[in-house]
């Protein structure tokens, strides 16, 4: 968890700390750049094609790699012979688990340590050798020369089995990954005292991250030094396992990650492809690209794992919720993942409850690791919960929103402290407002009674995310030139949320200057400042304050110099926007460019630090969504009208990407709510059946509403950091899926407790009755 | 070779294609899978001489052997429109789009949009409305709507929509997508 530093997107990495940033500075009452809708400095270069992502890069005699991988869900290697394709026409690397480079190389995740190349293949999709080639076609041709006898063993690939003592072990301990357990109160007391009790089984698929761009990089050594281009969350990230699996010092392993095509948590590690790229190009002396294919991203990159839920909840007729009582199952994959990691969290904290006990069982199966997913947890446990409140409405006469607005927890019960800020009951009562629940519910109703086969639905969910108010490491280096420019160096990645254009205008406020006049360097473990992976919406609120703090730190070094040009003391001078003024004598002032301590030193640089959060409060960012949708009772098809998200983050940083954040995680959501799923195929092979973007469905431009709206619940956060920003990435497509089950329920008077629910899913359950 | 060719044109339309005509291709020869031959492909208006094997794709020749890297690879098989190029003014995938069947054809790539430097209308209406985050699939969403506009100037809501149809964004940027293509559309006619 947050609090002992192991939250997901460092697990498993060293953090070190950064020093204490001294005095913070005051809360921004009013900003001149700060929260206005700014174009992203980095704009011009996403849309002309002149960015250059790690899958871009083309280096000097530069080969191609390519991966031999497990066909089987389980298997052993027995052999592999790669003699033919060795002598193949460009093949200028070739390694496998009997090559010396391999030997000894441990591959590292998240506690567990195994060999590089593993005999043992424990899901389809394991590495088992590995060319590199003049061209990605030889080096494909080669790899489809090496020939491997495998002994195909038994699997286990539906987690629901793993424990039942019946399936294949898939570690020789057993097949429970871990267990949490968690309750407070009195849960049988709490089912007692309620009025109504509901119990109700929940299923969620498997989803995949698939994003853009190909997981990947490029390795290039200059004698004993590596350098590594990856598509990465964390540059520092994968130097620290780099590294790690090849005993080198940090010093001299040099990531590179600029710009990175999505990752959504699946990044926020490197993978077995980065280390073979760096042996292979060792052992060809060529740099090497090494981008996965599509199919591969499919099969060993992560996924947010698939959940079976149970959910008990009791309340009274006034809408006090007397107890919640849930249990979950979910895979780790392979390996350790975290496959029910953090799915309790909203049972736990979002609604006041005195009596809940969550019990969660990780297991593994013969399939793919999981990686973090886009709040990881939080949409599954959210299915399940919002869902129940509900139907727990429903039962008792109540209004939904009603119900939840009467279960707003003043504290954060889960961690038994108070939020410095809490935005859910704004969430919810101004979301519903501007969506105008009310008329929406009556439309709706009036047109399911009119007998037309297409049935109106609205339904909303509300949430909360664990953590997303960052924190400290983060050390920021700001350098101001003679002419006004400023340099803003940061270790951060942009995974396209637009932290740069942000860091942008938080130095744009403080300096006086317009952002397009600051230019960034980040994600370079060469040359940029340690930052911790971007990932759990914590890159904004960790790295602003420390711009600020940076921004701030360079003013007061202009001040010092100013007080020599005006004859006045330092402490009577402030900034009023790129000036220099006298409080005490307005007249007496200086534009920064004619300081001249400035222009005989040329730069002035500026360090901040991220400075620590409050003591013994959460930071957390709350929000509601509200969705307006139809269903042709005939052919099943769904389609969304309308979707609202109002979201409490703290303060809007930058009113245009907040609202792209918005759009785009209730696009994600639907994907989960509506249209993709992992198949596995359990009887048979455990192979996966969907691995490409034809059989495995994300949302298109024609699955989405054209209406959709983003309403920001801007509530003052002084206490969560210097800037008053709290995460918003993962936020945004947590409770969308269960907005568009309630939603749907109201459409058809159907419960749809398994996701996703396709037109395939809708027409099984119209045809099946209201009991199916 | 003939029925990959023919078979790769048709798979290789985009969604704005589907709105457009597809107008039949120049006739397709019969090469040996390992040679190389040598092509000269007219991509902005510059004509590139190449060697290319017969089974390169128009991708990998643009990416890899020509440097062009705006158009990018999401998934070699015509699933997700990062590889979106105008060929004729037509969008279609590149990764399904074999090097030596774009020979004679007017291929335009997002950094045939540009004027020098200056961004071209699309390209412009993307920025200012913030329509990508990753920015990957950004250069193909871009042609996409350069290639509807191309083929319909002043789109419908639902022609934009279907437009960019055959363009994954896995941010899900598609409502901004949706703005900056009527901005487009607005700025191109006026």
């Amino acid at each position: 968890m947050a609090e002992d530093g192991t939250i997901y997107y460092t697990n498993g990495l060293p953090v070190p700390d950064t020093p204490a940033p001294g005095e913070e500075p005051e809360f921004w009452k009013e900003t001149d750049v700060v929260g206005k809708r700014t174009p992203r400095v980095d704009a011009y270069e996403r849309v002309s094609g002149t960015a250059v992502y790690p899958s871009d890069i083309k280096l000097p005699n530069m080969i191609y790699g390519a991966i031999l991988r497990c066909p089987h869900a389980h298997a052993k290697v027995k052999k592999v012979d790669a003699g033919r394709a060795e002598k193949m026409p460009g093949v200028r690397a070739l390694i496998t688990g009997d090559s010396p480079e391999a030997g000894g190389l441990k591959w590292k995740y998240r506690g567990y340590s195994g060999p590089l190349f593993d005999a043992h293949c424990r899901f389809e999709g394991e590495v088992v050798a590995a060319v590199a080639a003049d061209t990605p076609y030889q080096a494909w041709d080669a790899v489809h020369a090496i020939d491997v006898e495998y002994d195909v063993l038994p699997h286990v690939v539906d987690h629901n089995l793993a424990l039942t003592g019946k399936a294949p072990e898939v570690h020789d301990q057993g097949n429970l990954a871990g267990t949490d357990e968690y309750e407070r109160g009195d849960v049988a007391g709490g089912f007692a005292e309620a009025d109504v009790v509901l119990e109700q089984n929940y299923e969620t698929g498997c989803q995949l991250h698939t994003p853009m761009e190909l997981h990947g990089c490029v390795a290039d050594w200059e004698g004993d030094r590596l350098t590594i281009w990856e598509s990465s969350q964390g540059v520092y990230a994968v130097q620290s396992v780099l590294s790690g699996i090849l005993g080198m010092p940090l010093s001299k392993v040099r990531v590179i990650g600029h710009y990175m095509g999505g990752g959504f948590g699946s990044k926020l590690w490197p993978g077995k492809y980065t280390v073979l790229a760096a042996l292979m190009a060792k052992q060809a002396a060529r740099p090497v690209k090494m981008i996965l294919t599509r199919e591969e991203t499919f099969l060993c990159v992560g996924n947010r794992p698939p959940n079976t839920m149970r959910l008990k909840a009791g309340v009274k007729k006034d809408g006090t919720l007397t107890a919640f009582d849930f249990e979950c199952i979910g895979p780790s994959g392979a390996y350790p993942g975290g496959g029910t990691e953090i799915v309790d969290w909203l049972v736990r904290d979002l609604y006041q409850c005195d009596n809940v006990r969550c019990l969660s069982r990780d297991v593994y199966i013969h399939a793919g690791t999981a990686r973090p997913f886009r709040a990881p947890g939080h949409p599954q446990g959210s299915w399940a919960l919002e869902q129940m409140m509900d139907d727990l409405a429903e039962k008792i006469g109540m209004d939904p929103i009603e119900l939840r607005l009467k279960n707003i927890p003043s504290i954060s019960q889960g961690r038994g402290i108070p939020y410095t800020r809490t935005g859910l009951k704004d969430c919810i009562e101004r979301g519903a407002e501007r969506f105008g629940w009310k008329d929406a519910v009556k439309r709706a109703r009036e047109q399911n009674r009119s007998g037309s086969h297409i049935k109106r639905g609205v339904g909303m969910g509300a949430c909360l995310w664990i953590v997303g108010g960052g924190g400290p490491p983060s050390t920021v280096v700001i350098k101001l030139f003679r002419d006004g420019s400023v340099n803003l160096n940061m270790g951060a990645s942009d995974i396209g949320t637009g932290t740069k254009t942000i860091m942008a205008m938080v130095a744009a406020e403080e300096l006086g200057v317009k952002p397009d006049v600051i230019q960034i360097e980040h994600a370079d473990t060469g040359t940029t400042q340690y930052a911790t992976p971007s990932g759990g919406s914590k890159t904004v609120p960790t790295e602003a304050p420390a711009v600020r703090n940076a921004a701030i730190d360079v003013k007061r070094q202009i001040i010092q110099m100013a007080a020599e040009d005006l004859g006045a003391p330092a402490v009577d001078l402030d900034y009023e926007g790129s000036e220099i003024v006298s409080m005490k004598d307005k007249s007496k002032r200086i534009q920064v460019t004619d300081v001249s301590g400035l222009k005989k030193r040329g730069v002035v640089i500026g360090v901040g630090y991220r400075g620590p959060n409050p003591k013994n409060k959460s930071v957390n960012p709350f929000a509601a969504q509200f969705c307006e949708l139809e269903v042709n009772t005939k052919t099943g098809e769904m389609k969304i009208l309308r979707f609202l998200g109002a979201h409490d983050s703290g303060r809007v940083m930058n009113r245009l990407t907040y609202d792209n954040q918005v759009f785009g995680g209730i696009v994600m959501g639907i994907g989960f709510g509506m249209t993709e799923f992992r198949q596995l195929d359990a009887n048979q092979t455990g192979k996966l059946c969907n691995r490409n973007w034809h059989d495995y469905k994300l949302p298109t431009a024609l699955d989405v509403p054209v209406d959709m709206e983003s309403l920001p619940i801007e509530i003052d956060d002084p206490e969560a950091n210097n800037t008053g920003a709290k995460g918003l990435g993962e936020p945004v497509t947590i409770p969308t899926a269960s907005a568009i089950a309630n939603a749907l329920y109201m459409a058809t008077g159907i419960r749809f407790t398994k996701a996703p629910v396709h037109p395939m899913e809708m027409r099984r359950r119209l045809s099946a009755g209201k009991e199916g | 070779m003939r029925t990959i060719g023919a078979g790769a044109v048709s798979a290789s339309l985009t969604g704005a294609a589907m709105v457009a005509e597809s107008k039949p291709g120049p006739p397709e020869k019969i090469l040996d899978a390992t040679d190389t031959v040598k092509l000269k492909l007219n991509i902005n208006g510059v004509n590139y001489a190449v060697l290319v094997e017969p089974r390169w794709t128009l991708l990998f020749v643009l990416r890899e052997a020509i440097g062009l890297t705006g158009t990018k690879e999401g998934c070699g098989r015509g699933e997700c429109g990062a590889c979106t190029v105008l060929i004729d003014d037509i969008p279609r995938y590149a990764c399904m789009t074999l090097a030596v069947e774009a020979e004679g054809r007017r291929i335009t790539t997002i950094e045939g949009l540009m004027t020098g430097e200056e961004l071209g209308p699309v390209q412009k209406a993307f920025l200012e409305e913030d329509a990508f985050q990753c920015g990957y699939c950004t250069p193909g969403q871009v042609m996409a709507v350069e290639g509807l506009l191309r083929k319909t100037p002043e789109p419908s809501m639902d022609e934009i929509r279907t437009g960019v149809s055959g363009n994954l964004c896995r941010c899900g940027a598609y409502h901004h997508i949706f703005r900056a293509a009527r901005k487009a559309a607005i700025r191109k006619t006026r």
